[in-house]
């Protein structure tokens, strides 16, 4: 298939005594290099400038909380199910009476880590999860120093309680 | 009057001197720069307006750069390399004529420390020692991609100094002398030397790649094949000095064309824009700098664009081409000399 139209056919050909002096060559080559030199350049100085996110950009998780603030993960485990990359793993535990304010359900994620480096960003464990707690955000994760500071846990992804902290995501919610 | 003739000198080397380095600095900013924008990039833009602190920055970490001596070398030759490059490259401005003479209180005084009647021989000479400080440091090593660089240095430069001294040599047939005062002077106003030597400038140009060790013949140094050349040992600023060593070169042999090829400090129209001596010296001393930072601009402009050479193809074009056609060119230059003895 032709993907462009600039594709040579490559040959073995002896080279013409223009081709063997090099110079012409190099003359066209320092052409199109000052060519560039004009251009504008295509840096995105990164933190004063952004490159510009789509509305559904799958970056770092968010764990949510139902309008009440409990946290609506249950542990059932599909979106560790569903991970091609096998990036997720969490332990369950049993709410306890009076913890109803804190988990939605009765079962609750003790313990829920993503392995950001391992993360694919596919999105499939949202797909996946059945109480709408898990969602890919605009946000990314930034460069750490350890390895270990790329694991995730909740204290990273559960989202704050007070309105100002919670996390937007109905662009991903009605697609 | 002998005292006033040595602070003169002492002056001017001294200016040379820090002129030299302070251009040298700047290269590596212009090099970065110029690389960045040929690649639709910003380039260094950090410290300072426009990164322009960025080689007072690279230079502060090289002094606190961790020195590292290998335990296998040999200590004094692996320290003096380093040394040797740099005094070499730094003594070849010498007989550049910067400018012509300042009129000052009364005195002529040339912008030149030394104007040798034999300057482009002393040029040669100082050139061909510089491959000592590369071979001592690639040597002193002791370790196999040093040494190869240093050999593979020593010997394109050997190779590369041959076809360019005979391109000077046709040029050296037309002017009739060696001081490099004299070459230029006779270029007066637009009677550049680059009207009646065009190949053998672009012989010489391409032999000043090769002897600076630049792209295309940056072998080497060629961080593909050798890690990175006879200088892979080298840490803090001793490997400083080697780079530093290479942009003198590289802006010496820009001065130095500029001076053989292009006329110097001449400019079209010296004599009839009516000024004075002293404003004609220092409007020279300008053009001769843009003339030496268009050079520059060109060392850094190739390199950017061609690939490296293979060696073999190196030493081919070297032994094969560039002699036969420099030998030439002084054949042909002889004759037209003839001719127009007649
Ligand atoms: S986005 Fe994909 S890879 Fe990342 S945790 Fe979810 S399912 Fe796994
Ligand atoms: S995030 Fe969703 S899918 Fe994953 S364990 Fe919690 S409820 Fe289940």
């Amino acid at each position: 298939m032709q993907l462009t139209n600039r594709s040579k056919v490559v040959s073995n050909k002896e080279m013409t005594a223009a081709e063997a002096a090099y110079i012409p060559a190099v003359l066209k080559g320092m052409a199109v290099t000052l060519k560039h030199f004009f251009k504008r350049p295509a840096t995105v100085k990164y933190p004063e400038e952004q490159r510009e996110f789509s509305e559904v950009y799958r970056g770092k998780h968010v764990l949510k909380r139902d309008e009440n603030g409990a946290e609506r993960c249950t542990a059932c485990g599909l979106c560790a199910v569903a991970c091609p990359a096998e990036a997720i793993t969490m332990v369950a535990d049993e709410r306890k009476k009076g913890e109803e304010k804190l988990y939605r359900e009765e079962k609750y994620a003790a313990i829920y880590e993503i392995n950001m480096l391992r993360c694919i960003f596919c999105g499939l464990c949202e797909e996946a999860c059945p109480k709408e707690a898990i969602f890919l955000t605009k946000e990314i994760t930034p460069s750490n120093y350890e390895r270990e500071d790329f694991i995730y846990g909740k204290d990273k992804l559960v989202e704050g309680i007070e309105p100002s902290l919670r996390i937007d995501v109905s662009k991903r919610q009605d697609r | 009057m002998e005292t006033i003739f040595l602070i003169d000198k002492t002056v001017i080397a001294f200016i040379a001197f820090a002129i030299t380095l302070l251009i040298a600095t700047y290269s590596t900013y212009a090099e970065r720069k110029i690389a960045a924008f040929m690649q639709d990039r910003v380039g260094p833009d950090r410290a300072g307006p426009f990164g322009i602190l960025q080689p007072l920055a690279d230079a502060g970490k090289f002094f606190f750069k961790e020195e590292i001596i290998p335990d296998t070398s040999n200590k004094f030759l692996f320290i003096i390399g380093p040394g040797i490059a740099m005094l070499t490259a730094l003594m070849t401005s010498v007989v550049i004529p910067w400018g012509g003479s300042l009129n000052l209180a009364g005195r002529d005084i040339p912008l030149q420390v030394a104007d040798l009647n034999i300057g482009v021989l002393y040029v040669f000479a100082v050139v061909s020692l510089g491959v000592y400080g590369i071979m001592i440091g690639g040597w002193a090593s002791n370790n196999k991609y040093s040494l190869l660089g240093a050999i593979r240095a020593s010997s394109q430069m050997i190779s590369y100094e041959l076809s360019m001294g005979l391109a000077l040599i046709a040029l050296i047939m037309i002017t009739g002398t060696l001081s490099m005062k004299e070459i230029v002077e006779q270029q007066h106003g637009m009677n550049w030397n680059i009207f009646y030597q065009p190949f053998g400038f672009l012989l010489f140009i391409i032999c000043a790649f090769a002897e600076c060790n630049r792209t295309p013949f940056d072998l080497p140094e060629c961080e593909a094949e050798l890690v990175g050349g006879y200088h892979t040992e080298y840490s803090s600023m001793k490997l400083g000095f080697y780079m530093f060593a290479e942009y003198i070169n590289m802006f010496i042999s820009s001065a130095f064309m500029a001076s053989l090829y292009f006329g110097g400090y001449n400019f079209p129209f010296m004599d009839s824009l009516g000024l004075s001596q002293n404003a004609i010296t220092i409007i020279g001393v300008f053009v001769f700098f843009l003339k030496i930072f268009f050079f520059i601009f060109v060392f850094m402009w190739v390199r950017w664009t061609l690939p490296r050479f293979r060696y073999d193809q190196l030493m081919r074009l070297g032994w094969q081409w560039m002699i036969p056609l420099s030998l030439l060119n002084v054949f042909i230059t002889g004759l037209v000399l003839l001719w127009y003895d007649k």
